[in-house]
């Protein structure tokens, strides 16, 4: 019972992670119209700024919270001077000019920061371990990445559904053209929520770092799950982002807690531990294929 | 037939012939000025344009952006590997059974994934790809994710694959007929509806072509030479590994059939052309600038694409002037 | 462009003339092709080999056997069929006389027969040693101045078996150089396997799942293989989750001098096993040290080191012949003898043509300056013959 309360939260935990990180995806993708493959890289840019920032402030919150609007200004300018350009052009176009972006910013971290990664330490102050049961410790900093998590999810909520911005989100998702009718500036409108979607990664990207590591193309690495889960929420959906999140971080808990004991019970148990890693890495992209054969725009996409 | 002639007859079509020509005595060339890593780019090049000109009948053409298509470099290899590395090494058995792979594949993927539109499109193919990726890095009886070094297919009496220069004109003849097959396609009625339906499907849908089916025909198509290309592919490193079919090299295919010119019979060989000049003279270039700088090729390739991306639609063909017809 | 294809050609043209009668062989220089990663997520690697090479180039006077050589550099970006062009590149057009370098299985094997059926070119791995090369597939053409993906886990089990601990859970990434050191550690370990996970990879972020069940599990130690930043990771989520303290971590590859600055603190008093440690007393190793770290400011890491003595091997032959590579059976038989100092101490090649060599017991410790680097703190095996080599056919 303990070890399942445990891996459920570490299931919400890493769900609330990947919501960050596709929360900005599916807001660009919303309402741009736009495949940004380059969405990892800004991951990854936010992790190396907050590095850099944590470093010159010697606190990880100061660190954090000036790392957000750097990444903002970042992402402001490469929307001004790259995605504006391709709103209008077909996906093809985006993809490779995105891919595109991936090389650049791979190498001009390397340029700048070079080839070795970076890693940021856990906050004193949440370096502890809490007991969420008795006799079951867990760290406290993932308690922080879940409030972050839900923080976010509950902002931009608000944001989307009470907001005149998240009316014209909402607008935008669903119309485009209505938008302009409206009267509204949509290239300012297109460079904040890009700028937001920005800072999202960014978010991400920083608040994963002190669990894993910061380097070079770690966005790439996960760039791809995050694109699935916006895809089986639906793209533009901030709901559907939030609950494919969880269900692709439960499922890969269960992948990997469960599976293989699972497997034991009718295969050998080296087999069992080796094909275990295997079909939870897969599980994902059937799910994610099946929720497309089952509704071809994902769970909670706009249908025409 | 005919058509390929006549447009040999323009300017464009002058250059055509002389690419042709080149890679057509590639070895001989090669041999004569003793530089024989040429003619392992030239082999590398010669399949490439295979996997492309066979993603540029469904991209180009269609419409269709796959993001998966190295999956059949993948199937199209593993199922030489995995037959030759339990003895099978005839390729007269090897050969089909790859293709018979890639079809089936091709047309299950296709069932699935021309149901959905757009990005959605986009994503499930790459998922399926992403599917076999990680099936194939689990394969243990055939080296993992560290891949399966294989003998050569054989042919025996007819032709030997080990020879550098057979297996490269056998490669290029096998370009020449795909070429030939692509543009009797593209000039077919088949062709026809499949380009009407990538501006507009549902028009073609009222003219009563059952465009879904003929979609999902020339997607089985596309991934029947593509598995060629990895059948080759295989065969010219005696090597085959997931890393073939990373997403990353399905990204790659797509640059090459964008910069070539996409819905061009030429521009996937001119694509590929472009993209491993580029690959192979871009660090040197860089390093004659300051020694050291070629290793950050990279900074200046992205920005490449990008430009490439916003302002050259029509690629390579474009620049070659108007189009024959 | 056309400067870079034909440039080679040219200019061995010119020589060749130039030199009239006389064999070009004898008197160009001896060329050496260096296969790592200078690029993308694991350029700090091959960045570490690059310096150790340069510094062997330094110590040997730019000179072997008398004649100068140089080393070109290829960047096979961690992909496999970019590392087999960037090999045949070298064999072909710049017909170097050796091949070293190739962090990665994957890439070694994709470029072996590449570089080995040619005939002309000796390949010499400074690192990936998967099993196949080891046994099935050994060539004369191949060199290791590194180990079998086997011995490393194995040594560290048959530590942990002498040091009474009773039971582990091992975890390791899942491809075949995670699947090779499970299989190592339990070819020596005796004791309980508590549970054994194999994670994803590469893009696995999170180990709490695993934390968790290791929690449960309450082994005697953790067995760890996480390469590279991965190594940083799971140290990171190891401390956090409040394991350290109950259970021991003992490690093999996943802290290296290239992590520790990230690692930091995290990684004092965690075990791992490895052929060469930074501090080994031979004086060949003293003097590559000293000497890496004035120039660097750095330890340098066991890539480094197997780098510098790939180096060295090329020039102990090139020096037995007196620079005259012409006659490869020659050449082959001075590699074989390993008649050189390696920084590793002493050691011969076996019929596969790896290494028989000593592995040690390390830890992380702080030096005079308070600088983290790896301390040897025990012999685990002495002269250790990798299990593979029985399989392979050569004498």
């Amino acid at each position: 019972m303990d070890y399942l309360v445990l891996q459920m939260l570490n299931g919400v935990q890493l769900g609330l992670l990947m919501f960050l990180l596709a929360a900005g995806l599916t807001l660009t993708f919303g309402i741009m119209d736009l495949v940004n493959l380059a969405h990892g890289s800004l991951y990854m840019m936010g992790a190396y700024i907050a590095w850099t920032l944590i470093g010159w402030t010697d606190s990880f919150v100061l660190g954090a919270i000036l790392a957000l609007p750097a990444t903002f200004l970042l992402g402001i300018a490469v929307e001004a001077v790259v995605m504006r350009r391709l709103y209008a052009r077909d996906h093809l176009d985006q993809v490779l000019a995105t891919f595109g972006l991936i090389l650049f910013f791979n190498e001009l971290v390397r340029v700048i920061w070079g080839p070795a990664g970076k890693s940021i330490a856990v906050p004193q102050f949440l370096s502890h371990t809490v007991d969420i049961l008795p006799g079951v410790p867990y760290p406290a900093y993932r308690f922080a990445i879940i409030a972050v998590g839900a923080v976010v999810a509950v902002l931009l909520a608000w944001l989307v559904a009470r907001t005149r911005v998240g009316m014209l989100i909402r607008a935008g998702a669903s119309n485009r053209r209505m938008i302009g009718a409206l009267g509204i500036n949509i290239e300012l409108l297109f460079s904040l929520v890009f700028g937001l979607g920005a800072v999202f990664a960014a978010l991400a990207g920083l608040m994963a770092a002190p669990l894993t590591s910061i380097k070079i193309g770690m966005g790439d690495d996960i760039l791809i799950l995050a694109f699935v889960i916006i895809v089986i929420g639906g793209i533009g959906s901030i709901k559907g982002a939030f609950v494919a999140a969880m269900v692709v971080g439960q499922i890969d808990i269960v992948g990997r807690a469960f599976l293989p004991d699972f497997l034991k019970t009718f295969m050998s148990s080296a087999a069992a531990s080796s094909a275990a890693p295997a079909i939870s890495q897969v599980l994902v992209y059937v799910l994610m294929a099946g929720v497309l054969v089952w509704r071809p725009t994902g769970l909670f996409g706009q249908r025409n | 037939m005919a058509a390929l002639l006549a447009s040999l007859r323009t300017p464009r079509g002058l250059i055509v012939a002389l690419i042709l020509l080149v890679f057509a005595i590639l070895p001989l060339l090669t041999q004569a000025f003793d530089q024989r890593y040429l003619l392992s780019i030239g082999t590398r090049i010669v399949i490439w344009s295979i996997a492309a000109v066979s993603l540029n009948m469904i991209l180009g053409y269609g419409g269709l952006v796959s993001f998966g298509h190295a999956v059949f470099f993948g199937i199209g290899g593993y199922a030489v590997g995995i037959l030759a590395a339990n003895g099978l090494q005839s390729g007269w058995l090897q050969w089909p059974v790859a293709i018979a792979a890639s079809v089936l594949w091709a047309a299950l993927v296709g069932a699935l994934s021309l149901r959905t539109r757009g990005v959605y499109f986009i994503m499930i193919t790459l998922a399926f790809a992403q599917l076999v990726y990680y099936v194939s890095a689990g394969l243990e009886a055939y080296g993992a994710d560290d891949g399966l070094n294989i003998s050569r297919s054989r042919f025996d009496g007819l032709i030997d694959l080990r020879d550098k220069a057979s297996f490269y004109w056998l490669c290029f003849v096998l370009l020449l007929g795909t070429l030939w097959f692509c543009s009797r396609f593209a000039n077919s009625r088949f062709g026809f509806v499949i380009r009407g339906a990538k501006s507009n499907d549902l028009r073609m849908t009222a003219l009563g072509f059952p465009v879904f089916r003929y979609r999902l025909a020339a997607f089985t198509l596309s991934g029947a030479f593509g598995g060629l290309a990895g059948i080759l592919l295989a065969n010219e490193g005696a090597y085959v590994s997931p890393a073939m079919m990373s997403w990353v090299k399905s990204g790659d295919l797509i640059v090459i059939v964008v910069l070539g010119g996409m819905g061009t019979l030429f521009g996937p060989l001119y694509g590929t052309i472009a993209f491993f000049v580029l690959e192979e003279s871009l660090k040197p270039l860089l390093d004659l600038g300051h020694k050291g700088w070629g290793e950050y090729w990279q900074i200046v390739f992205g920005p490449m694409l990008v430009l490439i991306a916003l302002y050259a639609r029509g690629g390579i063909d474009s620049l070659l002037g108007r189009r024959h017809g | 462009m056309k400067s870079k294809l034909f440039g080679p050609a040219t200019i061995a043209a010119m020589a060749t003339l130039g030199l009239g009668s006389l064999p070009a062989m004898a008197q160009s220089p001896i060329k050496i092709g260096f296969v790592s990663t200078f690029s993308g997520p694991q350029a700090a690697i091959g960045e570490d080999m690059r310096r150790s090479v340069e510094l062997a180039k330094e110590h040997l006077g730019g000179k072997m056997g008398g004649k100068p050589f140089e080393i070109i550099y290829e960047d096979d970006t961690f992909k496999p069929d970019v590392g087999k062009a960037r090999s045949e590149k070298l064999v072909l057009q710049d017909k170097v006389d050796f091949i070293g370098g190739y962090i990665w299985s994957n890439v070694l094997l994709a470029s072996l027969k590449t570089v080995t059926d040619e005939g002309n070119t000796i390949l010499v791995s400074a690192n990936a040693g998967p099993s196949q090369i080891a046994g099935e597939l050994c060539n004369k053409n191949f060199f290791s101045t590194s180990w079998n993906n086997d011995q490393t886990p194995m040594a560290m089990g048959e530590y942990l078996q002498k040091k009474g601990v009773k039971s582990l859970y091992l975890m390791a990434p899942n491809y075949a150089a995670g699947k090779d050191m499970m299989a190592g550690v339990k070819r020596t370990f005796k004791g309980e396997i508590k549970g054994e996970d194999f994670t994803k990879w590469p893009d696995q972020l999170d180990f709490s799942a695993e934390l968790a069940k290791i929690r449960a599990a309450k082994p005697d130690g953790i067995f760890i293989f996480y390469p590279g930043a991965h190594g940083v990771q799971f140290l990171t989520q190891y401390a956090a989750s409040g394991l350290k303290g109950q259970v021991p971590l003992y490690q093999v590859f996943s802290i290296d001098a290239i992590t520790l600055p990230q690692q930091k603190d995290l990684a004092l008093g965690i075990l791992g096993a490895q052929e060469w440690v930074n501090d080994l007393p031979n004086d060949a190793n003293k003097k590559y040290v000293a000497d890496f770290k004035k120039k660097h400011g750095t330890y340098p890491s066991f890539y480094g080191a197997q780098s510098y003595d790939a180096i060295m091997l090329i020039a102990s032959a090139a020096e037995a012949l007196k620079g005259d590579l012409s006659n490869k059976d020659k050449v082959r038989a001075e590699m074989k003898k390993a008649n050189f100092k390696s920084v590793r101490g002493d050691f011969k090649f076996g019929n596969n043509n790896f290494p028989i060599e000593n592995f040690y017991i390390q830890d992380t410790v702080k030096d005079a300056s308070g600088m983290l680097t790896l301390k040897t703190v025990a012999t685990a095996v002495t002269a250790a013959v990798d299990p593979y080599a029985s399989k392979c056919p050569m004498k």
